[in-house]
């Protein structure tokens, strides 16, 4: 069973809802390669979006620099976007959810932009738990600056010049488990039954969620030799969980044999449910997760699906003790000490 | 200015230095001296000098004491508390003709170490320390304690004044006050009883501090950040500037707690790095809250790319630069004023930005309320260049002011409801004519939401590649930063305005450049002063260059960089400009600028 009901009607007519169709859910025209992996996962989100009936203007998009980062424009135009700097979307995410809790925060970067230039700024806002879903479209290549290998490019990979790669890879699933993620999951762009619900449930999950999206570049990284190719990814994938996401609202019924299922609550009170292919994988275990995502390296596959959904921990704004109205909104008067404060204050220089 | 000669009978004009070895305590004796003074009514001056390490290396403060109430250093020393055996030698050097030096005599001092021309005073710190102390931490901090009631005989300081300030400090462990007490009443009487007291340079009440606190520049502009409302602030420590956001977070810890839920209203992000705190206050205000970040030249070289994004995204920001020695790492401890440029023009592309130039903490506090408002009227980043001279060291300014009827300027921001009534909204028209664009918050509503970007776009906020609609919104800018020059704080000038001499000077340079007037104008020169306190220069900047024939500019930087703004942005004729250029380190000096003057005058540079 999947969650995605294939509409067999025109897609126009068919309403969230808030009343709105998936077009309310679609931004500009996409200037990316056609065929490009990135445009998939931009329709895996308009198409999450659209299923969870967000408000347009409710979601905040950020992204970096590179063809996956021009995305934010290709999605929800009712939102505000913010195209920033190379490798640094991180840090305009910290400030602007600081700023703003209220939003949901769709963060869409490249291998390049957070393994390699921005592989501080990720790392720290994993361990900051910034309430945001990190979209990281992984191709393995520079697709803007045509073709360089990135951070992620595994070893052996060739470039489409033929060069090798022999550097190890960086795996941001790894990283973002050995930091303490509490949603880590991947997934293939091209595989959107699991692409959607991931990022619905991504989207739900309070706290930092990363999504890895093989995403292959058909320009740069679609030939014989590559290790992210539509090919190459499709063969060598390994699904420990399928993740089906379902809100709270509607009753559902899952009819997966005992054992084979595991229910896990979303924070906003949603659930995901996941089939557990692989009977011994335990998704709610890091120490798991991050073995089991290492065996299977070993043996080049690629993991996918909802690696590890953790315990609850406090996030960004729990940790400031932060109000729950945004701090853009507290009234000045609540923020001025007065005239009244200020000689209490100068009280204490004389 | 005084007699640079000899230390006379100089009653509430002389300067006292401590030199210490840092991490032994020196600084709170220091700290009790110079508030005694302030007490007592006396303006004081106060100027730390440490070495950018923890503990063991030689730090010196110097106290002046100045009835007249000038705010720069003297440059000389009367006084010399000579408590560090590895600088003595140095120390008795810089001791002026006539002067004192006291010393610790419990251990002989070699004979060779002293001059003619100054007064020994020995008094067995160490020993009387270990006489009426136990253990070895108490008897260290004892003795910079006892040094206090030396100089408080010596400079006849008020005792109930300095047991006043003893009880503040230690309100809570009644047993220390006795203790320090004790330290103080055994060095003062030790120098009551073996040398002529008080001295001819000695402290005599006045009445000319009340109505003034002694603060640092740093909490000052800590405080103004926390009556702007700004609610969000990023930072990677960096000396000088760590002292800020310190300050931002004690104020915030008392005013910023809502009492009802305990709430903080307000977050402080200890970013990874320069480039993730800037980016974070580019976040927060993209997203509606007022947002800074203090750093110093390494952090505003580290923030570039994200600075240049703000500008060209039209985003509000606000940066404490608290300027210290450069290039590179350069001297941290150490005050200049080096990043005019790096500031200016920071990032790559033609980028220009808002600058504004404290000269004391009075003015941090004001100037960083400002900022918020700049920042978010012009929606650009606002740059508050102290240094560390200003930002670190306790300055005597009249008490803050506050017009309980401020409200923030929050900048042309629509509303939702305003959005309603429009047709379309576009991010970067200029319907007012002023090269300010109206902006939306993201929430607002759909028909608000825009997508901002760093990369090519047009007034109407699309990405371009065209070039006229390129140039279209880079010439905008060119207004904007045109409006922003009748907005920055306008140049205060001191003369008759008739004068053939002028002075430009900026920043912490203020106290020095007045001093060195006075001087001047009481030796015959005729001589007018224009301190900038923003950047855009205002009309009132250039009318001052047009209006003298040679004006100094006086800085304190190698490469004469408010020289070169002056050349670049004005149309000031270069051959007009004579830079007067004090880049040592140490705070600059009026003597320093008299010098200048009279030199350039006796060259024929100046008539
Ligand atoms: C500071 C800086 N350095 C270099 C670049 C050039 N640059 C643009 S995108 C990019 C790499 C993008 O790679 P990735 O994040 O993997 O995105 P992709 O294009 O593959 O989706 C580089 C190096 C830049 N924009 N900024
Ligand atoms: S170059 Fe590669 S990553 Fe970039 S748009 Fe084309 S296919 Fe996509
Ligand atoms: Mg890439």
């Amino acid at each position: 069973m999947t969650f995605i009901a294939k509409p067999k009607i025109h897609r126009g007519a068919v309403r969230n809802e808030l009343g709105l169709t998936r077009r309310d859910y679609e931004g500009g025209m996409s200037t990316l390669c056609a065929g490009c992996g990135h445009d998939s996962v931009t329709a895996a989100i308009v198409q999450a979006c659209f299923e969870l009936a967000l408000p347009p203007h409710t979601v905040a998009k950020l992204s970096g620099i590179g063809c996956s980062s021009k995305t934010t424009a290709y999605f929800v135009s009712g939102a505000h976007g913010f195209n920033s700097v190379h490798g640094r979307m991180p840090a305009i995410a910290a400030g602007a959810i600081a700023a703003n809790r209220r939003l949901r925060y769709i963060g869409v970067s490249g291998d390049g932009d957070s393994l390699s230039i921005g592989l501080g700024q990720l790392g720290h806002a994993v361990r900051r738990n910034i309430d945001m879903l990190y979209m990281l479209e992984n191709n393995g290549v520079y697709g803007l600056t045509k073709g360089q290998f990135s951070a992620s490019a595994d070893v052996g990979s060739k470039s489409k010049k033929g060069e090798r790669n022999d550097h190890e890879p960086i795996d941001p699933v790894l990283l973002a488990l050995s930091l303490g993620a509490t949603f880590v999951a991947r997934s293939f762009s091209g595989d959107k039954e699991q692409l959607v619900p991931l990022i619905k449930a991504g989207l739900s999950h309070r706290g930092f969620a990363l999504i890895d999206v093989l995403s292959p570049c058909v320009t740069f990284n679609d030939h014989e030799g590559s290790t992210k190719s539509y090919a190459y990814v499709r063969e060598h994938l390994q699904i420990p969980v399928a993740a089906d996401y379902v809100e709270s609202r509607r009753e559902i019924t899952v009819d997966y044999g005992e054992g084979d299922s595991v229910s896990v609550e979303m924070h906003d009170g949603a659930h995901i449910v996941l089939r557990k292919i692989d009977k011994s994988y335990e998704p709610t275990n890091r120490a798991r997760a991050l073995a089991y995502v290492q065996e299977h390296a070993q043996r080049n596959e690629y993991v996918t699906g909802l690696i590890y959904v953790g315990t609850y921990r406090r996030d960004f704004h729990e940790r400031h003790n932060t109000p729950e109205e945004p701090l853009n909104s507290v009234p000045y008067g609540k923020l001025c000490p007065g005239s009244g404060g200020l000689s209490e204050v100068l009280a204490r220089y004389r | 200015m005084p007699d640079p000669e000899r230390a006379q009978a100089r009653v509430n004009d002389f300067t006292v230095k401590f030199a210490n070895v840092n991490g032994t305590g020196s600084a709170s004796a220091n700290a009790l001296i110079m508030k005694s003074i302030f007490r007592m009514g006396v303006p004081v001056v106060g100027k730390n000098f440490f070495p950018s390490n923890i503990q063991g290396l030689p730090t010196w403060y110097e106290i002046r004491v100045t009835a007249e109430g000038w705010r720069a250093r003297s440059g000389r020393v009367d006084i010399m508390v000579a408590m560090n055996p590895e600088t003595y030698a140095r120390d008795l050097r810089d001791l002026a003709p006539g002067g004192w030096l006291v010393y610790d005599s419990t251990w002989p001092r070699p004979a060779l170490l002293s001059r003619p021309d100054i007064t020994l005073i020995g008094v067995p710190l160490a020993q009387l320390c270990q006489e009426h102390f136990e253990g070895a931490r108490a008897r260290i901090l004892m003795k910079n304690i006892m040094y206090a009631g030396v100089l408080a005989a010596l400079l006849d300081l008020d005792l109930e004044v300095m047991r006043g300030l003893v009880a503040e400090s230690y309100a809570k462990k009644p047993a220390l006050v006795e203790a320090n007490m004790k330290a103080i009443t055994l060095g003062y009487d030790y120098a009551r009883a073996n040398f002529a007291c008080p001295l001819p340079a000695h402290v005599e009440r006045l009445d000319c501090t009340r109505g003034h606190v002694m603060i640092e520049g740093n909490t000052a502009a800590a405080l103004g950040c926390v009556f702007a409302g700004a609610t969000v602030g990023a930072w990677y420590p960096i000396t000088p500037s760590t002292s800020l956001m310190d300050a931002f977070k004690a104020f915030c810890t008392r005013y910023r707690v809502d009492p009802e839920t305990g709430r903080n209203n307000y977050l402080i992000v200890q970013a990874e790095d320069e480039l993730a705190a800037i980016g974070a206050v580019i976040g927060a205000s993209w997203n509606g809250a007022r947002a800074f970040t203090p750093t110093s030249g390494p952090g505003i070289s580290l923030m570039n790319e994200f600075i240049g994004l703000a500008y060209y995204a039209e985003i509000p920001a606000v940066l404490f630069d608290v300027q210290r020695v450069g290039p590179s790492t350069g001297m941290p401890t150490r005050t200049q004023q080096c990043d005019l440029m790096a500031c200016a023009y920071a990032s790559h592309g033609d980028t220009r930005h808002v600058l504004l130039f404290p000269a004391d903490p009075e003015e941090c506090f004001h100037f960083a309320v400002e900022a918020f408002d700049l920042a978010e009227r012009l929606q650009t980043p606002v740059f508050v260049l102290l240094d560390l001279d200003i930002g670190m060291n306790d300055w005597m300014i009249p008490d803050l002011q506050w017009d309980d009827a401020y409200q923030p300027d929050r900048g042309k921001v629509l509303t939702a409801e305003q959005l309603e009534g429009m047709e379309k909204f576009h991010r970067y028209l200029d319907p007012d004519g002023d090269g300010i664009p109206w902006r939306t918050l993201p929430g607002v509503g759909s028909k608000g939401a825009y997508f901002t970007r760093g990369s090519g776009h047009n007034k109407l906020g699309s990405y371009t590649e065209d070039s006229a609609e390129y140039q279209e919104v880079m010439e905008r800018l060119v207004a904007k930063f045109r409006t922003a020059a009748a907005m920055v704080p306008a140049a205060v000038s001191d003369g008759t305005g008739k004068a053939k001499l002028g002075i430009v000077s900026i920043g912490s340079c203020d106290g020095a450049v007045r001093e060195a007037l006075d001087a001047l104008r009481r030796g015959g020169v005729a001589i007018d002063y224009l301190r900038v306190r923003g950047f855009p220069f205002g009309a009132e900047v250039e009318a001052f260059l047009a209006a003298h024939e040679t004006v100094f500019v006086v800085e304190q930087n190698r490469d004469a960089q408010l020289k070169s703004l002056l050349v670049l942005e004005t149309p000031v004729e270069k051959r007009k400009l004579h830079s007067i250029l004090h880049y040592s380190g140490l705070p600059l000096t009026a003597q320093y600028v008299v010098d200048g003057v009279t030199a350039a005058i006796s060259r024929g540079q100046a008539a």
